[in-house]
């Protein structure tokens, strides 16, 4: 790990003022993965902007009934919080689903937004990666990418975004506030992500410097019921596999509205929009549910390696949907 | 770079200066010998660094020393009431055979310690069912249980790996706890 300066920071502007000016400086969330990226050599900051002690740790109810999250509210308090969890299971879930009791009580709002792919040639400093390294090419095409993707993948990179709370806001179409030093910015989680094309080094549209204050969730429709399934090579502590989150509103056994993202599939949190197209007045069943999933995956591109994730797809989110709209009192 | 701070590490005031690049668990062990927190992977992977900073369970070797100046760390050793005395946890662990080799041991008791605590507190985990109302606006949602079973006590300690496997009897010590 080379040296580096640390400064708490004592209020937004001046954290986003210092860290633009500095390309080296980073700020520093619970440190979860940064900390690690560290150690790993994939990060060098040579200063730590501190943003944990900033007043950005309230989850506040909002007017019309949604919530304002602030950007440094630990993971497990937001799973925890009682309004998230009545109000947005889905998003409960896919944060319980994540990490463990111990990381979920460091990391933060922002700090999994951005938390970086978990490739493990990106994680290994010895092999080529376009992502840490660009134009050193992709050990990932043609070595191991049993978790890599099979949507929206470019030639340069097939990594995927591994957070669970990010694949869940985006079936909740949930607002990242950014605050630049032109001032704040409202960013829709789909425009937050990008694919990786032929600038994988980029996850994100966010700019050197720009600081995460908080996401805002509109309400879900009324009388929508929501939900998260991950599946994984374990049945805790691990990365997903492949995972789906959905907000499903039904009328006299049709679907009148169907929001839905994927997790472990691209480059970010895929936001379903064919199978929702498909989904829209489907007569509420097995057959609507696998016909909106294909509606989706049929644009995907596995590799030997990962194709058992375009079944594996289908059937998790056939089970949620299945789950929503027919099990009464889900657990 | 240099930074002074001062830890209170298991009741003491400890006052050190420390590289930034240090970890709050290499700070423990190799600054103030305090070796209780064990280094398992050095990368969130398997728990054994577990301690409590201001009563919240942690992993310790992803943690910057220099960001928890003033900071309250209780590691296993620090646990027990008064010296000489076992806290119920390392009670139940020797009870109930809860370990083999050990090295994970003081990061199982100190993860379970703060567990405990967070299922009191009504923090829920990925098997807490919701009462009722799940996915409507109107939910009501039902505060922690009293005590966990098998279940919850597996799925809240999946951080804590135990190469040696007594996974069994780690649960059997805590569910023993859990219930008191
Ligand atoms: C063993 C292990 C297993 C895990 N399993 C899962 C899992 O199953 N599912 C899952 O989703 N996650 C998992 N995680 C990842 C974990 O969720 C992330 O490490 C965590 O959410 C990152 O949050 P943090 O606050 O610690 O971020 P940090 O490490 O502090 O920061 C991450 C990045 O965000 C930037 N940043 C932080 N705050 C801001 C801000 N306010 N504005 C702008 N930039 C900011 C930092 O500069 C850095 O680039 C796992 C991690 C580990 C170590
Ligand atoms: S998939 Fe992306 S992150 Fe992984 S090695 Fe290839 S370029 Fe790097
Ligand atoms: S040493 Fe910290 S989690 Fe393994
Ligand atoms: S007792 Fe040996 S690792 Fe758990």
């Amino acid at each position: 790990m080379i040296p580096f300066d640390y400064a708490p920071a004592s209020d937004t502007d001046s954290a986003v003022a210092t860290v633009t000016a500095r390309p080296g400086a980073a700020f520093l969330g619970g440190g979860t993965n940064l900390v690690d990226h560290m150690k790993l050599g994939i990060a060098s900051p040579d200063l730590l902007v501190d943003v944990t002690r900033l007043p950005l740790d309230a989850v506040e109810e909002l007017p019309d009934g949604g919530l304002r999250i602030g950007a440094t509210v630990r993971n497990s308090d937001l799973a925890a919080n009682p309004l998230l969890r009545s109000r947005y299971p889905l998003l409960s879930h896919a944060l319980l689903a994540g990490a463990s009791g111990q990381l979920r009580n460091a990391a933060t709002t922002a700090g999994n937004l951005l938390q970086r792919t978990r490739c493990s040639y990106f994680q290994d400093v010895t092999t080529p990666c376009n992502k840490r390294e660009p134009g050193s090419g992709c050990a990932a095409i043609g070595g191991w990418n049993r978790y890599h993707a099979v949507l929206g993948a470019s030639e340069h990179c097939i990594a995927v975004h591994p957070s669970d709370m990010a694949v869940a806001m985006s079936a909740a179409d949930a607002v990242v506030t950014v605050l630049g030093e032109e001032g704040e910015r409202r960013v829709p989680l789909g425009e937050f992500y990008r694919l990786p094309g032929d600038t994988p080094q980029y996850d994100t549209n966010l700019a050197h410097g720009e600081l995460i204050t908080s996401v805002e969730l509109p309400p879900l429709p009324a009388g929508a019921r929501s939900g998260y399934r991950k599946v994984r090579d374990r049945a805790s502590f691990a990365f997903a596999l492949v995972s789906a989150a959905a907000v499903l509103v039904t009328d006299g056994g049709h679907v009148r509205e169907a929001r839905i993202a994927f997790g472990g599939l691209a480059h970010k949190p895929w936001r379903a929009t064919h199978a929702e197209e498909a989904l829209r007045g489907a007569v509420l069943g097995e057959e609507a549910f696998r016909l909106a999933a294909d509606a989706e995956l049929r644009y995907g591109q596995p590799l030997p390696g990962n194709a058992f994730k375009i079944p594996m797809a289908r059937n998790a989110l056939a089970a949620l949907l299945r789950e929503l709209a027919f099990v009464e009192e889900r657990r | 770079m240099e930074s002074h701070l001062t830890l209170r590490v298991d009741g003491e005031a400890r006052s050190l200066t420390v590289d930034t690049r240090t970890t709050l668990l290499d700070a423990l062990r190799d600054r103030l010998s305090v070796t209780s927190p064990k280094k398992g992977c050095d990368h969130g992977q398997c728990g054994a660094c577990t301690v409590l900073l201001d009563g919240r369970r942690v992993l310790s070797c992803l943690i910057l020393a220099v960001a928890h100046d003033g900071a309250q760390v209780t590691t296993a050793a620090g646990l027990a009431p008064e010296d000489g005395e076992l806290h119920p946890l390392q009670r139940a662990f020797l009870d109930h055979d809860g370990f083999q080799c050990g090295y994970c041991t003081p990061g199982q008791i100190c993860s379970a310690a703060g567990m405990l605590d967070e299922a009191s507190a009504g923090h829920p985990s990925l098997v807490t069912p919701v009462a009722d109302g799940d996915g409507r606006s109107d939910g009501h949602v039902r505060r922690g249980p009293a005590a966990l079973g098998d279940d919850e006590i597996r799925e809240r300690m999946s951080g804590n790996l135990c190469r040696c496997g007594a996974y069994v009897n780690i649960v059997a010590a805590i569910r023993e706890v859990s219930a008191q």
